[in-house]
């Protein structure tokens, strides 16, 4: 970050790592899947509304899966809904992120034991890159989530580990 | 006519193979035990009678009664015109569960129905669509009976 409040020697050229670059514009827009699966969503919606204002770290919510960067599953995820969000998932193009919004979809929350019903985490049908705790999170906590993806996505890198290795 | 024991009284004239038995109530509401092939029938009577006009199912409830072996349906009716509220009981043995659907009567009673199915396993003879409408279709068993056993695993993932 930061390249673009520099002057620089000349004009139309900034020279930057290519990795830098493909994670700056990776992080700094991280367009959500527009759906919510209970509770959490109204939350997620207060987060998206203009006192906290996601749209302000180019966060923006995508009617469409293959438009999506980042999928916040916010809500009870049902045995029936697992089906469905595994597809979700699998129709997102890649690179793809997933934040688990909520004690429910972390690990099944107030249902964890006697709720026939539900899935006890998400992270069962799909990989998670970040959990949030809550039930639900206030926005702060999602915003801190997004915070925590970003900075994940700032330490992604193209090499393969395992040619790294040697 | 604003009392159930009246109404019951009316409907007891009205209907005397029906079994109707009066049941007093030592808090909340009375209500009527109706014999269940009777209920739409009398379902019916209830909404078009002139003096009643129950036009309004406010709720209907699946139950389980495990120590009789029953299960039971309760309807909760409302005449919007005279303000009256009735609620009205059947019974069925857990083994034959059958109960007249009433949606016929009040289209309230289409996703109520629906959802007595699903968690109950209560059917209603000639409801249009009696599908679950809650748990997924292929779903075993019937959650709230009191003898309920969750499945394991429901397409590959476990539920436990």
């Amino acid at each position: 970050m930061g390249f673009l409040d520099k002057k620089y020697h000349d004009d139309n050229i900034i020279i930057v790592s290519l990795e830098n670059a493909l994670n700056w514009a990776r992080q700094s827009s991280l367009w959500y899947m527009q759906f919510g699966l209970a509770c959490c969503a109204i939350e997620m919606m207060a987060t998206a509304a203009s006192r906290y204002d996601l749209d302000r770290l180019g966060i923006i919510p995508r009617s469409s899966p293959r438009q999506a960067d980042v999928m916040i599953v916010a809500g009870t995820v049902t045995m029936k809904m697992a089906s469905r969000i595994k597809r979700l998932y699998n129709q997102m193009s890649e690179p793809r992120y997933v934040i688990s919004m909520g004690s429910c979809s972390n690990c099944g929350g107030p249902y964890w034991e006697h709720g026939y019903h539900v899935l006890k985490g998400v992270d069962k049908i799909v990989p998670v890159d970040v959990y949030i705790p809550g039930c639900p999170p206030r926005p702060e906590a999602l915003l801190e989530g997004f915070l925590k993806l970003q900075a994940k996505i700032t330490n992604e890198t193209l090499v393969d580990s395992e040619i790294e290795q040697k | 006519m604003t009392k159930t024991e009246e109404i019951f009284e009316y409907l007891k004239w009205r209907f005397e193979d029906a079994n109707l038995v009066y049941h007093p109530a030592n808090s909340g509401q009375p209500w009527i035990i109706i014999s269940a092939p009777f209920i739409r029938e009398i379902s019916h009577f209830l909404r078009d009678d002139m003096e009643l006009r129950f036009d309004s199912l406010m709720c209907l409830s699946g139950v389980h009664y495990p120590s009789e072996e029953m299960l039971g349906v309760t309807y909760h009716i409302h005449s919007t015109r005279y303000g009256y509220n009735l609620v009205l009981k059947v019974a069925v043995n857990v083994n034959d569960p059958l109960v007249p659907s009433v949606e016929s009567i009040w289209k309230t009673a289409d996703w109520h129905e629906r959802e007595a199915w699903d968690m109950l396993g209560i059917k209603f003879e000639g409801h249009p669509n009696l599908t679950r409408i809650l748990c997924p279709d292929d779903w075993e068993g019937f959650p709230l009976r009191k003898d309920y056993v969750q499945q394991d695993t429901y397409l590959g993932l476990e539920t436990k």
